[in-house]
């Protein structure tokens, strides 16, 4: 069972990484853009515009530790 | 055009992926000597072998939309994370990767472990070299085999892997040291870019949705992401400076 956990969590590690919330992100916006062109409306700029949201989202949490330490000083 | 993006694909990410296992594999042999090491690269290469082999024709079976679906979300979450990674390094908020540091704590390691000599093999060399070439191996494999079965051309993204094998183990030998020189954070960042590209163009086919201009709009998803990626740099670099400027006064 530990093997099977740590090989679950390897992928887990080496897929998402330490940001769980984009991936959550980029399947929302997956599942978005499928609902909109099953509708038969065109749905091809969804998720190039929801990875700017998503990576800057990411980069302002990853940096905002950095901006906190800084102007506590 | 797309078989280009593929080969140079697949090359670009297990180029940095084998980098990090020749330095590993560097300093388990200049350490305890290259027996164990090469013995542990030959081990951990003949089960890659396997797990590829048994990996590469399920992937073929599997109906080519629902493929690009998983693979191109897999391929997104995991290529922003390493463009999330190298933005952060190139606007310096992250400190840049440094292999010869690597290099140098790996090689003090091996040096202080003790000598375990059964059948004429230093196991500490052996498992050293087995683990690092194992796992970033894994890594190439699934490179290739998600990139090429979602093209349609596994051969095609195992030509690219195995031209970046060929350089890099040619470095090395050419070398034998650390390949401190590469500009690892550029080919970083090149990998980030290449994957988040894949991944939103196969995504987007898998969801259901057309691209305008069908496979020529790949070119325009890529030059999206470099001008996206551009100008989050720019954008984090004049925090940065402004974060060290605010730094130095107080």
């Amino acid at each position: 069972m530990n093997r099977v956990k740590a090989f679950g969590l390897f992928w887990w590690e080496f897929v998402v990484g330490d940001d769980w919330v984009s991936a959550a992100g980029v399947a929302a916006a997956i599942v978005a853009t499928a609902v909109v062109a099953a509708a038969h409306i065109a749905a091809w700029w969804l998720l190039p515009l929801a990875v700017v949201l998503v990576l800057y989202l990411s980069l302002r949490r990853a940096t905002s530790d950095q901006t906190r330490t800084q102007s506590n000083r | 055009m797309s078989a280009v993006f593929l080969v140079l694909s697949a090359f670009l990410a297990s180029a940095v992926e084998m980098v990090e296992a020749l330095t590993i594999v560097l300093a388990a042999g200049v350490a305890r000597g290259w027996r164990s090491s090469l013995t542990g690269v030959a081990a951990a290469t003949i089960v890659l072998a396997i797990i590829v082999a048994a990996l590469g024709p399920a992937l073929t079976v599997v109906p080519i939309n629902a493929l690009r679906l998983v693979v191109g979300g897999v391929l997104l979450v995991f290529g922003l994370q390493w463009l999330r990674k190298a933005i952060l390094r190139a606007s310096g908020f992250k400190a840049l990767h440094d292999e010869q540091a690597i290099f140098a704590t790996e090689l003090a390691s091996a040096r202080d472990a003790a000598r375990d000599g059964h059948s004429g093999l230093d196991w500490y060399g052996f498992t050293l070299s087995f683990k690092g070439v194992l796992l970033e191996g894994l890594e190439v494999a699934f490179i290739v085999l998600t990139f090429g079965s979602a093209q349609g051309s596994i051969p095609l993204a195992a030509a690219g892997a195995a031209a970046a094998l060929l350089l890099v183990a040619g470095i090395g030998i050419a070398v034998r040291a650390p390949l401190a020189r590469v500009p690892e954070n550029t080919m970083k960042f090149a990998v980030g870019i290449m994957l988040t590209t894949f991944g939103i163009f196969w995504a987007t086919e898998g969801a259901g949705a057309h691209w305008p201009g069908s496979d020529a709009a790949l070119l325009g998803v890529l030059a999206f992401v470099c001008a996206m990626s551009a100008v989050l740099v720019a954008h984090l670099r004049n925090r940065h400076r402004a974060l060290r400027a605010s730094g130095a006064e107080a």
